[in-house]
């Protein structure tokens, strides 16, 4: 499944990741920025690849600005955004 | 039964404050999805505070979600939500007599579905209105799973359209009427938040007089009350002394079947006796 | 070669030369003379003042390799370094050995002067800011010295470091170079990290922005040390010089923290008369200060000294009658610096009395209770204050090594994790502080004692705080953050890590791009 529309959930505040989901015709495509980059970005695209996969979302191209947030809080904003694509519905040019 | 000497409001959506629930040793912590979140953030808090309960160790504490009102848009999937994750209690906002049963019908559904002990999952009723509190035998009595019941000082003050102070004489009514009511049904009483974190001295005279009223538990609004909270509701070392002397009196006394006495001057009978007795019970 | 701390340190490195093996054994320190007699071509008493910074260096013979020296109590609003070391390339020097007491964002210029070869090498005791970043990237030609405090007045006195010039930033100083901290529209206090500087440089030239009239009240280095007295605009931006200086914490963390970690000090039996304290100047460390001035004024304790790096908060205490005596190497704020001026029980203390472990007597051995921070702690209870965890350099030991090896009791307060980093790792990236010098480590979910302090682990216990060991408290952080994954650095070495002692104990390298 593909969203249609672009969403966002989360925050830049310490501890927290900002999440932004682009419709894509491609596959899932992440654009991480984190402080903690060296020594869990492999651990945060993990559980944004994981957690879109459990959504069952499959085209969409993702923006991450990541605080310091620990992976409960990366899957939250994840599927907290993913939610928010579905309830907008198709964009309107 | 949780002590519920300390319970400490955080705010739903903030991931540093929820991961850090339990470092401030409170006895029990209210994830807020209520007031602390903005209107366009309730998704997002719920399932921040959904996903913490699933996946955060929080040691001993006792985990406490405040849902949106239950006649809101939000109340019902919050409750739908939250309960799936099993926390010990739901805290009921602006609570009636329907919605506490609202509550209660979703939590029976969600036991039933995840095969769980039926009347696990408790509910505390925020008694927050001047409804709440002329109706609050028959709010609590709605439901078994009501344990507890937890005085909202500032929307109730608003309700009434009367001046909330420092002293909290305004309180003195409800205050009473909400503690007769818990002692009478064994639930817990828990006190209004004190609203000035940097004023420990109001919120020690402020826990005086809640725990005069019968309070046995204050809700926190800062980590910082959370210390303090426990010191107040720790009997004095001279106090426990004093028990422990009746109570051993006491029962000297039975033994030689004298009925009422006296010790350091003072009239020593069953009530006295309960009390000394009650307050021993209590530190364990 | 991995040394005795299960470092990787070579037996000699490019451009710093043999390391001596940690730790330093046995006897045969030697020291050279202080350099305080008159040379010839030098002014004599009474023509010591000029004002053109070109023609002085010019006077001053200053050549291609020297060593130049600068103190850091201006901090953050130095401007001395700054215009020193402008004239220096102006007159087309190269190579030149730059030795300040420590570096700051204020020293930014360093940067082109390093890329330029005008600055070779860099030695300090804490590099903050772009030169930090620049060293870390390679862009120094020799690999930077970072000592601890102690160990570079260690290094002056015995001759390691030699100093060719000293330029002392003097707020106020008479036309025969009596040097006083205390006046002047940059008055920063104590001058204690410029004393060795003073006493041991080859040529000492005191730069002032206040040429007061003969004597100078509150002498803090005197004329018989002093070459030349030169003159400029203005010295440092009082603003800067106490920036850097931070509050008590309002973090709730950072409070429990604090808290648990006074009651520690309670705990081991050092709360009682005649006790010594010192702290760091990160608001947890403040807020153990405020925390202890409670729990001393509950039980009436009259302590002996407070010493460090003194703060405002430090200065109430004292006035509060809670310390009979201030020790002070540093000032950071305007309190310190007003006490000091006025109050005799509050003294200066040079680098040398403050810490270097081959004198006749330092005052961190006579200190009971430390307070210290951490970027990382592993295992074996080594810290980490000189690099982030990704190797970049952000600060340096400073008083750390010293004041933690010679204080009683050493307790290092830290979140356990902080930004999803486990402060509490299986082998800290760069080691700053060996681990046998620590023995407490308190976090907000856990307090960890040192293996070798048995029974202080027992006190603690008893006093039903929550002890485990450091095991645990890195399993629980691992639990909380997810293992760190690994990643390496670049093989060059752009710092070497001096101990107090003089022995090598670690290095650093250069971060990849």
């Amino acid at each position: 499944m593909n969203i249609e529309t672009s969403s966002r959930a989360g925050s830049m505040e310490s501890n927290d990741i900002l999440i932004m989901l682009h419709p894509s015709e491609n596959d899932i495509q992440i654009d991480l920025e984190s402080k903690v980059y060296l020594q869990y970005g492999p651990q945060i695209l993990k559980v944004i690849q994981q957690t879109l996969e459990e959504e069952d979302i499959h085209g969409v191209h993702v923006v991450a600005r990541d605080s310091g947030a620990l992976d409960y809080t990366i899957k939250s904003r994840v599927k907290t955004a993913v939610s928010r694509a579905k309830k907008a519905g198709p964009a309107y040019e | 039964m949780s002590k519920r000497r300390s319970l400490l409001f955080i705010p739903g959506n903030s991931p540093g404050m929820v991961q850090n629930a339990g470092v401030f040793d409170a006895d029990s912590v209210i994830f807020d999805l209520e007031d602390a979140v903005s209107v366009d953030e309730k998704d997002a808090a719920r399932d921040l505070v959904c996903s913490a309960l699933e996946g955060l160790d929080f040691g001993e504490t006792e985990k406490i979600v405040r849902i949106n009102p239950m006649d809101t848009v939000w109340g019902k999937i919050d409750a739908e939500a939250v309960a799936k994750v099993k926390p010990h209690a739901i805290l009921v906002p602006k609570a009636t007599e329907e919605a506490v049963v609202a509550c209660d019908e979703i939590l029976s559904h969600i036991e039933n579905e995840q095969k769980w002990t039926q009347g696990e999952i408790q509910l505390i009723a925020l008694i927050e209105t001047a409804y709440g509190v002329e109706f609050s035998s028959s709010i609590v009595n709605a439901s078994s799973r009501v344990n507890g019941v937890l005085l909202g000082g500032e929307d109730f003050t608003a309700d009434m359209e009367i001046e909330r102070t420092r002293h909290g004489e305004e309180l003195s009514f409800v205050r009473r009427r909400l503690s007769t009511l818990c002692k009478a049904r064994k639930l817990h009483f828990i006190d209004t938040p004190f609203a000035d974190v940097n004023d420990l001295e109001g919120l020690r005279l402020d826990l005086k007089t809640a725990i005069e009223m019968g309070a046995t538990g204050k809700a926190a609004i800062n980590p910082r009350q959370v210390e303090e909270i426990h010191k107040a509701f720790t009997p004095d070392l001279k106090s426990v002394q004093w028990a422990q002397e009746v109570v051993d009196a006491w029962d000297e006394a039975q033994l030689s079947n004298k009925g009422v006495f006296s010790l350091h001057g003072k009239m020593i009978d069953a009530p006295v006796y309960n009390r000394a007795k009650k307050l021993l019970d209590k530190i364990g | 070669m991995i040394n005795r701390l299960g470092r990787e340190v070579p037996e000699a490195i490019d451009g710093y030369g043999m390391c001596r093996s940690y730790p330093r054994e046995g006897g045969n320190l030697h020291t050279i003379t202080p350099k305080n007699y008159i040379k010839n071509n030098q002014p004599r008493s009474g023509d010591k003042i000029r004002s053109d910074l070109g023609e002085l260096i010019n006077e001053l013979g200053i050549k291609d390799g020297m060593t130049l020296s600068f103190h850091h109590h201006l901090r953050n609003g130095d401007k001395v370094l700054q215009v020193v070391m402008q004239a220096v390339s102006d007159a087309g020097l190269k190579d030149i050995t730059l030795a300040a007491s420590s570096i700051f964002p204020a020293h930014a210029c360093l940067v082109e002067h390093m890329q330029n070869g005008v600055v070779g090498q860099i030695t300090a005791n804490y590099i903050s800011g772009p030169v930090a970043d620049a060293i870390s990237s390679g862009d120094l030609k020799k690999p930077a010295i970072m000592y601890t405090h102690g160990g570079r007045a260690r290094a002056i006195e015995s001759g390691d470091l030699s100093i060719d010039v000293a330029f002392i930033a003097a707020p106020a100083c008479d036309g025969h170079g009596n040097i006083s901290g205390s006046e002047g529209r940059a008055a920063c206090g104590a001058l204690g990290y410029a004393i060795p500087d003073a006493q041991y440089a080859q040529t000492v030239v005191a730069v002032t922005d206040n040429l007061v009239s003969y004597p100078t009240p509150f002498t803090e280095i005197g004329e018989e040390y002093v070459d030349y007295v030169l003159q400029i605009k203005c010295i440092g931006d009082p603003e800067g010089i106490v920036s850097g200086t931070t509050q008590i914490t309002r973090n709730p963390i950072g409070l429990k923290i604090a808290s648990m970690a006074t009651r520690v000090i309670e705990a081991s039996g050092l709360l009682k008369d005649g006790m010594s304290f010192q702290t760091g100047a990160g608001g947890t460390s403040l807020a153990v200060a405020h925390f202890l001035a409670e729990k001393m004024k509950e039980h009436s304790i009259v302590g002996s000294f407070a010493s460090g790096g003194i703060t405002g908060y430090l200065v109430d205490m004292f006035e509060q009658g809670l310390f009979k005596s201030l020790l002070d190497v540093q000032c950071f704020d305007l309190e310190a610096i007003r006490s000091y001026r006025e109050n005799p029980l509050h003294q200066g203390m040079s680098a040398s009395r403050y810490g270097n472990p081959h004198n006749k007597g330092c005052v961190v051995n006579q200190l009971d209770v430390m307070i210290l921070g951490a970027t990382e702690i592993d295992l074996d209870f080594n810290v980490n204050v000189t690099t982030a965890s990704d190797g970049r350099i952000m600060g340096g030991s400073g008083g750390h090594s010293d004041t933690a090896y010679g204080s009683k009791l050493s307790i290092v307060v830290t979140q356990l994790v902080k930004g999803r980093l486990p402060i509490v790792k299986k082998q800290v990236t760069t080691l700053t502080t060996p681990g046998t010098s620590i023995d407490v480590l308190v976090t907000e979910r856990g307090i960890a004692v040192h293996p070798k302090r048995k029974q202080l682990r027992g006190l603690l216990q008893q006093a039903g705080l929550p002890v485990f060991s450091i095991d645990e408290l890195y399993q629980m952080a691992c639990g909380i953050a997810g293992e760190p994954s690994e990643f390496s650095l670049d093989e060059k070495i752009v710092a070497v890590v001096e101990y107090r002692d003089g022995s090598v104990i670690d290095v650093v390298r250069k971060v990849k791009t």
